[in-house]
C-alpha cells in the first residue's frame, strides 16, 4: 500500500511546479494554466486526506466537489477577462498591462 | 515494492513531467494539450485513492470544460501561430528559487507530522462512497450551506464572465 507521505509530497511538487508557472510566465493564459496545477495539487492533497483517514467522513471529497466548482468559476471569470483585455489592448503579456502603475 | 506503488511511481512521474512540460512549452496551443495529459494523471491518482466519482468529475469538468475553454482563449488571443519574444520573465531564476524554497519547506514540515508515514485501511465491505457524499452535500447536518454557496458563485461567474468579455459594440 502506497503511504501518505508519497501522495503529499507529490501534490507538493505539483504545487510547487504550478506556482513557477505563476511566477514566471509572461502570458496571461499560462498563469492561469499555473493556477491550475495548485488547485489540482490542493485536490489531491483532500482526497488523500478523506482515504487515509476515517472514510465515512466525507469532507474531503465534498471540498474537493468544491474546488471544482472554484475552479470553474476561475477560470470563466479569469479567460473572460483575458479576452477582454486583448480587445483593448491587444496584448495579453503580463508585463505589458501596467495602466495602475505609478 | 508492490504493484500499487509502482503504478503510483509511473502516474506521479507522468504528472509531473506533463506539469513541468504545461510550464515551460513555447506554444500556448501544445502548453494547454499538455494540461490535459497532467490533468488525466491527476484523475488516475483520484482512482488510485477509490475516490471513483471525483476521478470521474475530474475527467468531466477539467478535462471536458476547462481545459476547452483554455484552448478557445488561447485561440481567441493570438495573432500568429508562434507567440513572439521569450514567454518568461526576466526573473525567472528567481521564480524557480520561489518555487523550490516551497516544495522543501513543505516536504520538511510535512515530514514533521506524526501522520506523514500512515497507510489506508482497506475501505469496509459494501462501502458507498457516492451516496455517503450526495447525503453529505445535501444534509443539513453537513455540508448543504457550502454547497449552495458554491452554486450561488458558479451564478454569479456566470453573469459576471458573459459581462465581462461581452462585445458593447
Amino acid at each position: 500500500m502506497v503511504p501518505l507521505s508519497w501522495y503529499l509530497i507529490f501534490a507538493a511538487a505539483l504545487f510547487s511546479i504550478g506556482l513557477f508557472g505563476v511566477l514566471v510566465r509572461r502570458n496571461a493564459v499560462a498563469i492561469l494554466l499555473g493556477v491550475e496545477l495548485m488547485l489540482n495539487a490542493v485536490n489531491i492533497n483532500l482526497v488523500a486526506f478523506w482515504r487515509y483517514s476515517e472514510a465515512f467522513a466525507m469532507a474531503g471529497q465534498v471540498f474537493a466537489v468544491i474546488v471544482f466548482a472554484v475552479a470553474a468559476a476561475e477560470v470563466s471569470v479569469g479567460l473572460a477577462l483575458v479576452i477582454s483585455v486583448y480587445r483593448r489592448r491587444n496584448t495579453v503579456v503580463a508585463d505589458e498591462l501596467d495602466m495602475l502603475k505609478w | 515494492m508492490t504493484a500499487q506503488q509502482i503504478i503510483f511511481l509511473i502516474v506521479a512521474l507522468y504528472t509531473l513531467g506533463s506539469a513541468l512540460m504545461v510550464v515551460t512549452t513555447r506554444n500556448l496551443v501544445h502548453a494547454a494539450l499538455w494540461l490535459v495529459s497532467t490533468l488525466f494523471g491527476v484523475a488516475v491518482a483520484y482512482a488510485l485513492l477509490n475516490a471513483n466519482f471525483i476521478a470521474v468529475v475530474q475527467v468531466v469538468v477539467y478535462i471536458g470544460a476547462i481545459a476547452i475553454l483554455f484552448i478557445f482563449a488561447v485561440m481567441l488571443t493570438r495573432k500568429d501561430m508562434r507567440d513572439a519574444g521569450p514567454q518568461m520573465n526576466s526573473n525567472w531564476w528567481a521564480g524557480a528559487l520561489v518555487a523550490v524554497l516551497v516544495f522543501g519547506g513543505l516536504t520538511s514540515l510535512l515530514s514533521g507530522w506524526s501522520g506523514f508515514q500512515n497507510t489506508a485501511a482497506a475501505l469496509p465491505s459494501g462501502f458507498d462512497a457516492i451516496s455517503l457524499l450526495g447525503e453529505s452535500l445535501t444534509s443539513p447536518e453537513a455540508f448543504v450551506l457550502p454547497f449552495e454557496v458554491a452554486s450561488v458563485l458558479l451564478l454569479a461567474a456566470l453573469v459576471g464572465a458573459v459581462y465581462v468579455a461581452f462585445n458593447k459594440k
